[in-house]
């Protein structure tokens, strides 16, 4: 499969107005394209799973959309409204009060050196199926197709939720990010990146590399795997759980990217196909060190009292993982699709 | 960083040597081995794919040492 160089000096404008999956993100798709106004303050938050639920997180969603690439026909003046910002909160509070439900913060107190420790003994504990062993071993190009669609909810902003860090760190935490985030950015070098990297992996795979291109298809486990990194990176008081999830993130990718590019070449993928998960390999055995020993362990040794977040951070990343993975197998296994409707075969 | 600092060489804990600074690899035959970044991790636990470099094996492996120099007593 031949493709066209990617013009990556183009803006990478988000596409397509997404549709509503429940009463409350209908309202919220109404209201975002005119000007703002007051919403009511007691719309009803959805009462479904708050770690998975289509309405919550989409509109949730939404609403942390607005300060990355904004909602296609938004009234961008939406981003600062106190109205929505007081929705947006009461969404947080029902997501983060299951979060801590489903992974309790109380971890003993850990010292700074011991740290890399810590978040080792989490990477071990977690007892997902392996969606990456998958993927190399038996994934179906169909497959691959679904999981690249997954990813891409993240991967086409990747690293953005992670930088709202920055200005809240200093010193050495601080430039293990920066670090970290330069290699994520390119290291300068636009088709470096590491989104523009993934936008050609989903060329590659005849998908569409628009932002958002797929929103429709991605389901609420999905989303909340992306809102959870918003809501750590976005509120300051979560800077410890920011780090942990950064660097348990890290920890968990080298291995299972390596698995990725050997399951597309087994699918007869090529370079422009794999250099995503190929470059993922190395960097990341990189930023794994980085994260846990100089950005965990620098934080908290700056504030030993954030030990507990960073690890409660780790945590809830390795859970929301594990259900996504879950839903994304069982799918899979059931001969379904993963998705919230099927995709287009390629090159239909 | 400062123009004359050193190149450093970690050893992380149970992990790969980071070096961090510019340097030239090159094989025994004096080939250049492109690095293409300013961290490179550099396998410690022999089990990588990609050698020299690290891919994350030694945690597959569970490979242990410590991030100081050993005494060869242990």
């Amino acid at each position: 499969m031949l493709h066209a160089a990617p013009d990556t000096a183009q803006l990478r404008e988000p596409v397509g107005t997404p549709a509503p999956r429940g009463e409350l993100s209908a309202v919220l798709l109404g209201a975002l394209s005119g000007p703002p106004f007051a919403l009511p303050a007691d719309l009803e938050i959805p009462g479904g799973d708050p770690l998975s639920d289509d309405d919550l997180h989409l509109a949730l969603y939404l609403a942390y959309e607005l300060h990355y690439r904004g909602v296609p026909g938004a009234d961008e003046r939406w981003e600062w409204d106190p109205s929505l910002l007081a929705l947006r909160a009461r969404l947080e509070e029902r997501f983060e009060r299951a979060l801590v439900e489903a992974v309790p913060c109380d971890d003993p107190p850990v010292a700074p050196d011991e740290i890399d420790l810590a978040l080792r003994g989490v990477a071990e504990a977690d007892r997902g199926r392996s969606l990456s062993a998958y993927v190399e071993r038996e994934a179906t190009v169909e497959q691959v197709r679904e999981f690249a669609v997954h990813r891409s909810a993240y991967q086409l902003k990747e690293a953005d939720p992670h930088s709202w860090a920055l200005p809240r760190l200093s010193g050495p935490p601080k430039a293990a990010l920066v670090e970290i985030q330069a290699d994520e950015y390119g290291g300068g070098r636009t088709e470096r990146i590491h989104a523009e990297l993934f936008a050609r992996t989903l060329d590659a795979l005849d998908l569409d590399s628009r932002y958002g291109a797929y929103l429709d298809r991605v389901p609420g486990v999905t989303l909340a795997t992306v809102n959870l990194m918003s809501l750590f990176g976005l509120h300051r008081r979560l800077r410890g759980a920011i780090v942990g999830h950064l660097a348990l993130f890290e920890m968990s990718s080298s291995v299972p990217n390596g698995r990725y590019a050997r399951g597309l070449r087994r699918l007869g993928f090529g370079e422009d196909a794999t250099a995503f998960f190929d470059e993922h390999v190395v960097a990341d055995a990189v930023h794994e060190q980085v994260a846990a020993v100089d950005l965990a362990g620098g934080l908290v040794r700056q504030e030993p009292a954030l030990a507990g977040d960073v690890l409660w951070g780790a945590r809830v990343l390795a859970e929301l993982e594990r259900r996504w993975g879950d839903r994304v197998l069982d799918a899979w296994e059931a001969g379904a699709t993963s998705l919230r409707r099927p995709l287009a075969n390629a090159g239909a | 960083m400062p123009e004359h600092a050193p190149v450093t060489i970690t050893p992380y804990r149970d992990g790969p040597l980071l070096v961090r600074g510019p340097v030239q690899l090159e094989d025994m035959h004096g080939n250049p081995i492109p690095v293409g970044r300013e961290t490179v991790a550099l396998c410690r636990c022999g089990k990588s794919r990609i050698r020299p470099f690290c891919d994350g094996t030694h945690k597959v492996v569970r490979f242990r040492a410590p991030t100081g120099a050993e005494d060869g007593r242990g």
